[in-house]
């Protein structure tokens, strides 16, 4: 399975639909994707992650760099995950605490803090 | 012996592949379900980990994962070509500093950020996910070293 990406406009957020593997290889058309959207302007980024089979730290990394990319222009970066094996590598690496992780895309999009 | 081994090119390409390798080893030795996923992480890291070593280092040279069914337990072993340097030391994830990974890009506009996770951080995270881990650091290069239980529980063969 590869990666899979798509983007949509909800309101004045961008939903970026993420399907497959993230790991050493697909990492980085996920970091050119998120690269895209914030030089077109696109600052407030909810990435859905719950068509993800498998996430490594590459994958990891490539996302902390779309948070600093948005944080940039006072934007944000959302995720969307309820996996279990997705939501483990965030929690041991302690990314939890630098990314807020929702439920739902619709929580994500409703989400303002 | 090693029950399988896979030496493949220095590229991320390659690291799938390993990955679905060391699965498929790894259920058929009787590792438990709920430590596939665990697995298939820690291989991936270690093998990434090994790709980029490689890479900088001896790019001709094949990466190699050795996986060995042993009576009850599940035994991958991945060697690349380069020194360990200073990875071990830095392989602290509480030291990771989440203020400063969240920080804004200095520059918004570079497309290629400097690598925003420290060295170190696969093996970090290899520590964090599996329990038996050992990484030596010899002439061949660095062996990491990963252990699963697997109760013998499949039939032997039968043909």
């Amino acid at each position: 399975m590869d990666l899979s990406l798509s983007t949509r406009t909800e309101g004045d957020r961008t939903v970026v639909t993420v399907g497959g593997e993230i790991d050493v290889y697909t990492a980085p058309k996920l970091r050119e994707q998120l690269i895209d959207l914030v030089s077109g302007g696109k600052y407030h980024l909810v990435v859905d992650m719950e068509g993800v089979d498998f996430l490594d730290s590459t994958g990891l990394g490539v996302l902390v760099g779309g948070l600093k990319r948005v944080r940039a222009h006072e934007g944000s970066l959302r995720l969307v995950c309820t996996q279990e094996r997705i939501l483990k590598i965030f929690r041991i690496t302690g990314l939890t605490k630098v990314f807020p992780i929702h439920a739902s895309v619709d929580e994500a999009l409703a989400a303002t803090d | 012996m090693p029950t399988v081994e896979v030496s493949f090119t220095a590229l991320p390409a390659h690291v799938r592949t390993a990955r679905l390798v060391a699965l498929a080893v790894a259920r058929r030795a009787g590792v438990s379900d709920q430590l596939l996923d665990e697995v298939r992480l820690a291989v991936g890291e270690a093998c990434s980990r090994a790709v980029g070593v490689h890479q900088s280092k001896v790019p001709d040279q094949p990466v190699l994962m050795r996986l060995t069914d042993e009576q009850d337990r599940f035994v991958v072993e991945v060697v690349d070509g380069g020194p360990l340097e200073h990875e071990v030391a830095d392989a602290d994830l509480t030291a990771l500093d989440t203020d400063e990974l969240s920080a804004p890009a200095q520059d918004a506009t570079a497309d290629q950020l400097p690598d925003l996770l420290p060295p170190g951080f696969g093996l970090a995270v290899i520590s964090g996910l599996v329990e038996d881990v050992n990484v030596v650091s010899d002439a061949d290069g660095t062996h990491v070293r990963m252990t699963w239980p697997a109760p013998d529980v499949m039939a032997p063969d039968v043909n």
